[in-house]
């Protein structure tokens, strides 16, 4: 075996390992955490992994779990169909900030009101990584992108979407709803965790956005990569919890 | 929980609400659907009666989430269906190029509405081109065109069957007029027909242990490789191709020694038998011939047809959408077309009649 002796998770799929995203990419670090998060839950044999189209379409054979890749924006209906068709597996959508907020965001906010039991975890990195650094919904003000080569006008195309502050408004009280970030893994792993939990005992929507680097298409060295990440973009999206589950006594 | 259909029965009732109790009967465990005119009804009764019988529904924002939320039923082993119609016919072509590329069983019943745009909400024939290649790639898909309430009853239970047997996506494709109108029909349990019903399969989260005895799949419909695609689409097609002759069905009706025939489809075709039976009686010589199947299309038998009667009357309420169906069918041959193309309009056998006795060469 050609990788050994490493903390990967039980769940990965070491066959497609060392995996295909690039180099400082954050989705390495969110399916990593993923993993470990499904192994402690050991709900692999009743999970099913849905990824969207875009650069979470490499996930598709990144688990030892059952898993769907669907078409762009279009994971969250397919994975809301499975589980309501069989309550008794645990759906998880996977996809980046495009495919949530712009072209599947119907699905996204009816998912959330409807309060399907599956979890969303969504990845951004503020840009269209796969199809060449195009602006997508959470594009800062002022990034300059593909499509927006003098900088985002926000008059013109406006704000960053605020995604976890959206689906907790719409949300109903059993939901889970939080924003992580690739640069404080520990916690990223707790927000996945009760997202999965929350999932895995039936009562409610559950969603995770994660702030993550996409060195390639910022154009970006290793110290502005971080900069971005954790200056710009947290100065914009908020890192926390935004709708967490009544305490119960074993957490 | 109650049986669905216990013993054969005769009705009275909407061709919408036959086609809910077609789905019960063809034992479909879920729809997933989004309003529009004129399925609607298809939605009503099925939310009426699945409570009572254990089944489920969804309704879902849109019908791109329709047709991806049914692809998620399929996908956990459940007979699931959805129902549209025109510009939800539109959407649901792209779940519905998934479901083809990765062999997923989704069965769809379409009641067509005028077009293009919103239109009119009542009847039409002109969601064949869309209904029989409106995907993306190969449009490798099974379209029943059904006449009356009988056959939509017979062809909701047959599509669940041929669905899950062949695992292409499956049309039943209606129309306003049979959604909305009463007509008799006899209902049935298949099982106790004798149909066999084909069980469906879990796609993924079987039971079991990951190396003892399963392991987990991992689904796709993304190549990197022109090289991959190719192979398997052509694998599908080649598959199309082997269970074409099993799928095709037709009406051909004295053809062997007529001077033209009459081709319709659908519920055009109740005016055409009409006219062609009222043309005969007064000494015309005209056959009639049906397409049930729309894809695949009965090119052999209509090819046949042409050897012995090369003229042909297409008539439909459309401009053409299935004459060109018919031409490509006929490629190669020689052969007279005459049409009537009456787009989002109703066609009596009068009209057909008419028609025919304007042709001086039709002598009687």
């Amino acid at each position: 075996m050609s990788v050994s002796g490493t903390s990967m998770p039980k769940s990965w799929n070491l066959k497609t390992k060392p995996h295909k995203f690039c180099p400082g990419c954050g989705h390495g670090l969110v399916l990593k955490v993923l993993g470990q998060a499904i192994d402690e839950l050991e709900i692999q044999e009743k999970t099913v992994f849905g990824c969207d189209i875009g650069c979470s379409l490499l996930a598709w054979d990144f688990f030892n779990v059952d898993s769907v890749q669907t078409h762009h924006g279009r994971t969250t209906p397919v994975i809301t169909g499975i589980v309501r068709a069989n309550p008794s597996l645990i759906g998880i959508a996977y996809m980046g900030d495009g495919g949530g907020y712009a072209i599947g965001s119907q699905h996204l906010v009816n998912a959330a009101n409807r309060n399907d039991k599956i979890f969303v975890l969504l990845v951004n990195n503020t840009n269209y990584g796969m199809t060449g650094g195009q602006m997508a919904p959470t594009t800062l003000p002022g990034q300059v992108t593909e499509t927006s080569p003098y900088g985002r006008d926000i008059e013109e195309t406006g704000a960053p979407t605020l995604g976890p502050e959206m689906v907790a408004a719409i949300t109903s009280e059993t939901a889970y709803v939080a924003r992580g970030t690739v640069s404080n893994m520990r916690q990223m792993k707790s927000f996945i965790k009760k997202a999965l939990k929350n999932v895995v005992n039936g009562s409610g929507f559950s969603f995770v956005e994660v702030l993550a680097t996409c060195p390639t298409n910022w154009r970006t060295n290793a110290r502005d990569t971080w900069k971005f990440l954790e200056k710009d973009m947290a100065k914009y999206f908020k890192v926390g919890e935004l709708k967490t589950l009544p305490t119960k006594r074993e957490d | 929980m109650e049986r669905a259909i216990k013993e054969e029965k005769r009705v009275f009732m909407t061709g919408n609400e036959v086609v809910a109790w077609g789905a019960l009967a063809a034992e479909a465990d879920i729809m997933y659907g989004y309003p529009i005119t004129p399925q609607n009804e298809i939605m009503h009764y099925w939310t009426r009666l699945a409570p009572k019988h254990g089944k489920k529904f969804l309704q879902t924002e849109d019908e791109l989430s329709a047709g991806f939320t049914t692809i998620g039923g399929v996908l956990a082993g459940r007979r699931a269906f959805t129902a549209t119609a025109g510009p939800g016919n539109v959407l649901l072509q792209e779940p519905v190029t998934m479901a083809e590329m990765m062999r997923l069983p989704m069965v769809v019943c379409i009641q067509q509405r005028g077009g293009p745009s919103t239109a009119t909400v009542i009847y039409s024939q002109q969601e064949v081109n869309l209904t029989t290649y409106g995907g993306n790639g190969e449009s490798l898909r099974i379209v029943y065109s059904t006449a009356n309430h009988q056959e939509l009853y017979d062809y909701t239970i047959k599509s669940f069957n041929v669905a899950w047997r062949y695992r292409f996506p499956t049309f039943i494709l209606g129309d306003g007029y049979q959604a909305k109108m009463r007509e008799p029909l006899v209902m049935y349990n298949p099982r106790e027909k004798g149909v066999e019903m084909v069980p469906p399969e879990s796609f993924v989260g079987n039971k079991g242990s990951f190396g003892i005895d399963r392991e987990p799949v991992h689904l796709r419909n993304a190549f990197s490789m022109e090289e991959e695609l190719y192979e398997v689409v052509m694998e599908h097609i080649d598959d199309y191709n082997r269970i074409t002759p099993q799928i095709v069905e037709y009406v051909s009706l004295g053809c062997e020694d007529a001077d033209l025939v009459i081709v319709s489809h659908g519920i055009v075709s109740r005016a055409a038998v009409a006219a062609q039976e009222m043309l005969r009686r007064e000494g015309y010589r005209i056959g009639y011939f049906r397409p049930i199947t729309l894809r695949p299309f009965p090119v052999k038998a209509l090819r046949k047809v042409c050897k012995s009667t090369p003229r042909f009357l297409v008539v439909e309420s459309a401009y053409g959408q299935l004459a060109r169906l018919v031409k490509d069918a006929l490629f190669g041959l020689e052969a007279k077309m005459d049409e009537i193309f009456m787009p989002g309009l109703g066609i009596t056998s009068e009209k057909i009649v008419g028609h025919v006795k304007k042709k001086s060469e039709l002598k009687v």
